[in-house]
């Protein structure tokens, strides 16, 4: 009993002291509320994806209480969820549950989870055309996408193209914002911030 | 009424149609639109996914220039849900939370701006119809009553949900639309997928899923026997209307249920002719829908040329693995 309270202690220190769940809820911008989670499992009933998640949400906050950060990262669920904030308004303890999806996306960007991931290169790109331009830009992001990820589907852009070209629905020219400069300094701050958490 | 506007990429895109509605019936309403000027886009759904605070960073960017520029007005009205929900949850955050605060408000200074939280009312388009305009006035204008018009009204998920500023008091079943329907002399008809999620970037992503939740609700939209269904944004309408054409496909099914924003409604409504309201460039038509109400929709501004109807889906790309997640 005691050497296994000894080893608790250790593995402790060892990992910084700061465990999973401390960090996910530090990165998360406002106060994201998951040490309230009660494991009721209302979260996981409502959700529209549920079927193609690996884990409920109730069971990946389980996972990030048993600091089973690998599993955690190596989950489809953050990239099934489809931003539809049911959960979050169903959960009795207000649990920001999407802000925290988003959050878990993030972090296995930044941990390199991700080559194959369909979902994180669609807001990579989208995230790019936001930095060069300041506007997101459907059609250079429709087609930068499908050419990298389904090139033989980029055959058919030119047919989604037509359909929404000649309904004067798409964009050809990227339109760029006047002061992209500011636009550029805040977001370059705004990272310097995020990283010094 | 004086509202500063964020109208969102979309708009300028494959919204063009909601665009278009918006100014035409943006006098007859009395509203008086200035643009934010010099507008970024909001991230969407997308942003936050790759950098957090710079996702927020992103919005207060916006709603900085929205405070500096007043024109007699406080009120920030965004027509895309995702646009909405951006702007509103960022003030929220921004409002709740002092560290928040302080580290939006650092990086927007890099670029000489700076937000007050709370200092603007964030609206969605859906509100402003009926808090601010009322539908005492959207009646009184009124002249040609959608009368035998039965419409599935769509709310999607994030007017009211997560609902920073307690907007709606029963975001399960709201009725604000309904009652806008109604008041244009529509039947609203009861739809029980009113909020559902139409599957968001999901058409992208993982077609399979998007399908199934876009059948359901299409579906239920036809046994409530509507002629059509009305949205609220930009991206409800590319899921339920150009991905319905795939989603037929997928399933071998024959849906036709057009999809029509709220502007286009009141538009048809208040006597403006179909091409002034963008009607006519939908991928389902509404043209037969219409037809009960004696709107005709000119050749020209139906879809155009002949002979590419095989090319009009929308390609659809795959996950790697379905099951084993996308790693
Ligand atoms: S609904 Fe809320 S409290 Fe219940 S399991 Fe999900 S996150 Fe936890
Ligand atoms: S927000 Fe995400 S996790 Fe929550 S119910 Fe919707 S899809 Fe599921
Ligand atoms: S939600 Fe869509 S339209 Fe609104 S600004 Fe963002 S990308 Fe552009
Ligand atoms: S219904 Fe779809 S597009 Fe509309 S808000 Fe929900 S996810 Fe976004």
């Amino acid at each position: 009993m005691e050497r296994m309270m000894l080893q608790l202690v250790m593995r402790e220190e060892m990992s910084g002291a700061q465990s999973f769940l401390d960090y996910v809820e530090t990165i998360t911008p406002g106060y994201s509320r998951l040490d309230m989670c009660i494991q009721c499992g209302t979260c996981g009933g409502s959700c529209p994806s549920g079927g193609d998640m690996d884990h409920t949400p109730r069971h990946l906050f389980a996972l990030i209480r048993a600091d089973m950060k690998d599993e955690v990262l190596a989950s489809n669920t953050p990239w099934y969820c489809i931003s539809c904030y049911l959960c979050m308004s169903r959960c009795p303890q207000e649990v920001h549950i999407t802000d925290l999806m988003y959050t878990l996306k993030s972090i296995a960007i930044e941990e390199g989870h991700v080559s194959e991931n369909t979902a994180a290169n669609l807001s990579e790109t989208f995230l790019s055309y936001v930095e060069s331009y300041g506007r997101s830009f459907e059609l250079g992001l429709a087609t930068r996408f499908y050419l990298r990820h389904h090139p033989k589907e980029s055959m058919g852009m030119a047919g989604m193209g037509f359909g929404m070209l000649t309904r004067g629905r798409m964009v050809i020219t990227p339109e760029k914002i006047k002061r992209i400069g500011q636009l550029r300094s805040i977001l370059n701050r705004a990272k310097e911030l995020e990283a010094a958490l | 009424m004086k509202l500063i506007f964020y109208p969102g990429c979309s708009m300028l895109g494959p919204a063009r149609p909601y665009m278009e509605s918006l100014t035409a019936i943006e006098p007859l309403l009395e509203m008086e639109l200035q643009e934010v000027e010099d507008w970024n886009c909001c991230g969407a759904t997308e942003y936050m996914a790759v950098h957090r605070l710079p996702a927020y960073a992103l919005v207060a960017r916006n709603l900085a220039i929205a405070q500096k520029q007043s024109n007699g007005s406080r009120t920030v009205m965004a027509a895309c849900s995702a646009c909405y929900l951006n702007l509103a949850k960022t003030d929220k955050y921004m409002a709740d939370s002092i560290e928040m605060n302080v580290s939006v408000n650092d990086a927007l200074a890099a670029g000489g701006l700076s937000y007050d939280p709370g200092s603007l009312r964030i609206r969605h388009l859906l509100d402003v119809l009926y808090t601010d305009i009322g539908l005492e006035k959207i009646r009184a204008r009124v002249t040609r009553p959608l009368n035998g018009l039965k419409i599935a009204p769509y709310y999607g998920c994030m007017i009211v949900r997560p609902d920073p500023h307690h907007r709606w008091p029963n975001p399960e079943n709201p009725t604000a639309l309904e009652e806008i329907l109604e008041a244009l002399g529509a039947e609203a008809v009861e739809y029980p997928m009113k909020t559902r999620c139409c599957s968001g970037h999901m058409t992208l992503i993982n077609p399979d899923t998007a399908y199934e939740l876009i059948r359901e609700l299409v579906h239920s939209a036809t046994i409530s026997q509507a002629d059509l269904l009305a949205t609220l944004c930009p991206m409800c309408q590319l899921n339920l209307d150009a991905y319905q054409v795939e989603m037929n496909k997928h399933f071998g099914s024959a849906y036709h249920m057009p999809v029509l924003y709220i502007t286009q409604l009141i538009g048809l409504a208040f006597g403006l002719a179909p091409e002034q309201l963008g009607i006519g460039k939908e991928f389902i038509p509404s043209a037969p829908a219409l037809a009960k109400i004696g709107v005709e929709i000119p050749p020209e501004a139906a879809t155009p040329r002949r002979g590419r109807k095989k090319d009009e889906g929308l390609p659809m790309p795959q996950m790697p693995t379905r099951k084993g997640g996308p790693r």
